[in-house]
């Protein structure tokens, strides 16, 4: 079988096949990754601001989340007017699954932060914006990147999906192997799948390391507040 | 004008019809699902109930739970198939392998999650370790399992569709099949399908969750978020 | 100067907070706000940096009402210090401090440099500066948000039960390093307590506030003691408050007797009264009981440990506590040096009490 992968791969132009897929598949997961991440912030401090708008908000999110990607593959070009086989579709999806997935973590941590500290906030000068950026987000970023770390793994398994409805990425090589009923490709992508996921996913707990250095000291002395 | 076509598509009885009509492909969708999510828990339960039980082999359970999540369903299905030849159990077996991972992490995280002091108080009432699996640590661990249920349902739903390309009943046939003949309407349909059959499913079982999971328990199962993985 | 004029809260739901204050603070002096919970002092206390507007009166510094500022502005300057720090967990000790004047816009170098000086000024060791407020003990992180308060020299200081949540001995030592710091740095500061013992051991001027919002009193601490002014003021402060009394009392009057000593070491006879143990001259050390003998050299082992030691010219409070916990039944008085400088009984201080309190009335 690894034979059949080297054969496979020794030709040019499915190696050239192969890495255009793994670009634009990179691309398609990781775009709506930051994407979702910056509709999830604001909507989910909207939801911390206005009571009524959190259960309208949750609820929302939750039955979108519930939608099956190929179905919304296909639903949303009817709504936003792209064409069927548009990148945008996927974009736009998958921008709404991490931006579900996202909100009700968001809500959760800046509901979570101490009121202390927040009065402590205000009490020094910090005008809402700037106390948002400097005080919440920062306390937040546990929790998002918990939430990144699931949406990033989900959006890179669904984005093969894509391949059904013709839009590119690893995916390709799953329909494109399955045609001609050649197993290389399919396990090809397969496995580049599982190591960008598994790339993805160290990357972000290294970025979140570097921005939460203050979460992981030991406490040297007890007791106290 | 889409959308008309689409309730056009819809509201015409032909298409209500015959095995590839409506009724028939719901009802496939259906069965293929529950019958891999039945299949999963089988296995996922016990060995979730076995591992928060003991607390053995926890490492490894979540490693699985996680490296099975990143996995492209379209490549888990193309691959069995081609495995395995066409046919509606190699598809199931890759249905199954998608379910398994977050009913196992659910029912491991629920025994997992029950509070060791009202374990320690079980075991200080003389409960053996059976009672305590059966009368403490499932009713306690039951949102969170079910939880686990609702995401392999989702998972499963969303998968079945996809596993039209390979041959298996369902929406997703109707789906690819206004693809091929260059009918939108007809796969705009088939997709709504899609998605309220999942909406409908997700509801059902949140109503039994509602129903099965103790009373003093329902506030800890709405705080409990199901963790989902792909579709 | 802080005023307080016909200032009113009250909430959409009919509950007033604060009942028509009329108060003054003055400049460079620590006025502390008491009473029991739900009486509107932390209320008062965050009008003066708007954390919340009163719905009738007004609340003026130096002679201009506070919500003719921008309150980001009027907060920068104004230091303000709560019951739980508030410090920020994911930023370092030193850029905790630095915060304010970095919000008004001081360079990063200045702002740090600025806050190094404080964490020295409150007691801290500079390397703290690269800790997090999680490893620091409660007290500790206490000190980071005065320090806190304090980076960009506020001329106000506003605390909220700073030191609550503290244990009674790291609080009184908050308590003192407070009072230390006041007399360099001769801030306007309003102090919010419960804790009728805090009151008067900080406040120039106490506030005593009841439920509803009122005022009940505001005088110099040792006034509401001797003359609170209604019942309420009297079962607050207690009715032991003869004992709290004796913090303002000093010991002029005070006999002051002697007893027989031996230095350990030294041969002793047995003796019928009992006899105070001296180390290294004249530092006492313990008690030996009347007619008790021993083999040899007494050591510091024979002793029986003495009680607390009273210092010469403090409040009688301490004389007091020496005298009760003393096994002999006599405080042992020291100079300023903690040498024996003679012994008191409970008697002899109350008597002081009474004969002041007479005086008084």
């Amino acid at each position: 079988m690894f034979g059949d992968i080297g054969t496979y791969l020794s030709s040019p132009g499915n190696r050239d096949l192969v890495l255009q897929q793994l670009l634009e598949h990179i691309y398609l997961s990781l775009l709506p990754l930051v994407l979702g991440l910056l509709v999830a912030i604001p909507l989910g401090w909207t939801a911390t601001r206005f009571r009524w708008l959190r259960g309208l908000l949750l609820g929302g999110a939750n039955i979108l989340y519930t939608i099956p990607s190929l179905a919304l593959f296909v639903i949303l070009p009817a709504i936003i007017g792209t064409g069927i086989t548009s990148p945008v579709n996927v974009i736009v999806a998958l921008t709404l699954y991490t931006a579900t997935l996202l909100v009700r973590p968001v809500v959760d941590a800046l509901e979570a932060v101490p009121q202390h500290v927040v009065a402590a906030a205000v009490a020094m000068g910090y005008r809402p914006l700037a106390r948002f950026f400097a005080v919440e987000l920062p306390l937040a970023v546990p929790v998002l990147a918990a939430g990144a770390r699931v949406a990033s793994v989900s959006n890179i398994s669904l984005v093969s999906v894509g391949a059904l409805v013709g839009i590119g990425g690893l995916g390709l090589l799953f329909t494109k192997g399955f045609e001609i009923d050649y197993l290389p490709p399919i396990i090809i992508g397969i496995l580049l799948t599982l190591i960008l996921a598994l790339i993805v996913d160290l990357l972000i707990v290294l970025l979140r390391n570097m921005l939460t250095r203050w979460q992981r000291v030991g406490a040297h002395v007890g007791g106290g507040s | 004008m889409i959308f008309s076509n689409m309730i056009d598509w819809l509201t015409n009885g032909a298409n209500w019809q015959g095995p590839e009509g409506i009724p028939t492909r719901v009802g496939e969708h259906v069965y293929y699902a529950v019958l891999a999510v039945l299949v999963a828990s089988a296995v996922a339960v016990p060995l979730g109930l076995f591992v928060g039980h003991t607390g053995r082999g926890a490492v490894f359970v979540v490693a699985i739970s996680n490296a099975l999540r990143a996995l492209p369903t379209l490549g888990l299905v193309t691959l069995f198939v081609l495995l395995l030849g066409l046919g509606d159990w190699p598809v199931l077996i890759g249905l199954i392998i998608l379910a398994v991972p977050p009913i196992l992490s659910g029912t491991y995280a629920g025994v997992q999650d029950v509070d060791r002091g009202v374990i320690d108080a079980a075991r200080g009432m003389g409960m053996t370790g059976w009672q305590r699996l059966w009368k403490v640590e499932v009713p306690n661990a039951l949102p969170l399992l079910i939880g686990g249920v609702r995401s392999a349902v989702l998972q499963v739903v969303a998968t079945v569709a996809v596993a039209a390309f390979v041959g298996l009943g369902g929406l997703g046939r109707i789906l690819l099949s206004g693809q091929k003949t260059y009918k939108f309407e007809v796969m705009l349909g088939a997709a709504v399908l899609i998605a309220l059959l999942a909406v409908v499913l997700d509801q059902i079982i949140a109503a039994i969750q509602r129903l099965v999971v103790p009373k003093g328990l329902t506030v800890a199962a709405k705080a409990a978020a199901p963790t989902r993985g792909g579709k | 100067m802080i005023e307080f004029r016909d200032v009113t809260k009250k909430y959409p739901d009919g509950t007033v907070a604060v009942d028509e204050l009329n108060l003054t603070v003055e400049a460079g002096t620590i006025t502390v706000f008491v009473g029991p919970s739900g009486c509107g002092k932390t209320t008062s206390l965050r009008m003066v940096n708007r954390m919340i507007d009163p719905s009738a009166g007004e609340v003026l510094i130096d002679g201009e009402d506070v919500r003719k500022s921008d309150p980001a502005l009027l907060r920068r300057g104004i230091g303000y210090v709560i019951q739980q720090a508030g410090l920020f967990p994911h930023r370092t000790v030193l850029d905790n401090v630095a915060t304010v004047p970095l919000l008004s816009g001081w360079t990063k170098a200045k702002a740090r440099t600025r806050a190094a000086e404080l964490l020295e000024t409150v007691g801290l060791p500079a390397e703290m500066g690269k800790r997090f407020p999680a490893q620091l003990s409660g007290g500790q992180q206490q000190r980071v948000g005065v320090a806190r308060a304090l980076a960009a020299d506020p001329p106000i200081l506003l605390m909220d039960e700073p030191f609550s949540a503290v244990d009674p001995v790291v609080r009184e030592g908050l308590q003192d390093e407070l009072l230390r710091l006041q007399g360099e740095l001769d801030k306007t500061i309003v102090f919010v307590t419960h804790d009728i013992d805090e009151a008067v051991r900080l406040g120039e001027k106490v506030a005593v506030f009841r439920q509803g919002g009122v005022l009940a009193q505001y005088d110099a601490p040792a006034e509401i003691l001797a003359r609170p002014a209604d019942d309420f003021v009297s079962d607050f402060v207690g009715r032991d408050r003869g004992y709290r009394g004796l913090s303002f009392v000093d010991n002029e009057g005070l006999p002051i007797g002697q007893v027989d000593t031996v230095l350990v070491g030294g041969a002793h006879s047995p003796s019928q009264q009992w006899t105070l143990v001296l180390v290294d001259g004249d530092k006492p050390r313990g008690w030996l009981a009347p007619g008790s003998t021993v083999d040899g050299e007494w050591t510091t082992a024979d002793a029986l440990a003495g009680g607390s030691l009273y210092t010469r010219g403090t409040p009688l409070r301490g004389a007091l506590d020496a005298a009760l916990s003393s096994p002999a039944g006599l405080g042992v008085v020291v100079d300023d040096a903690g040498a024996y400088a003679g012994v008191v009984t409970a008697e002899e201080v109350l008597k002081v009490i009474e004969s002041r309190r007479e005086t008084a009335e």
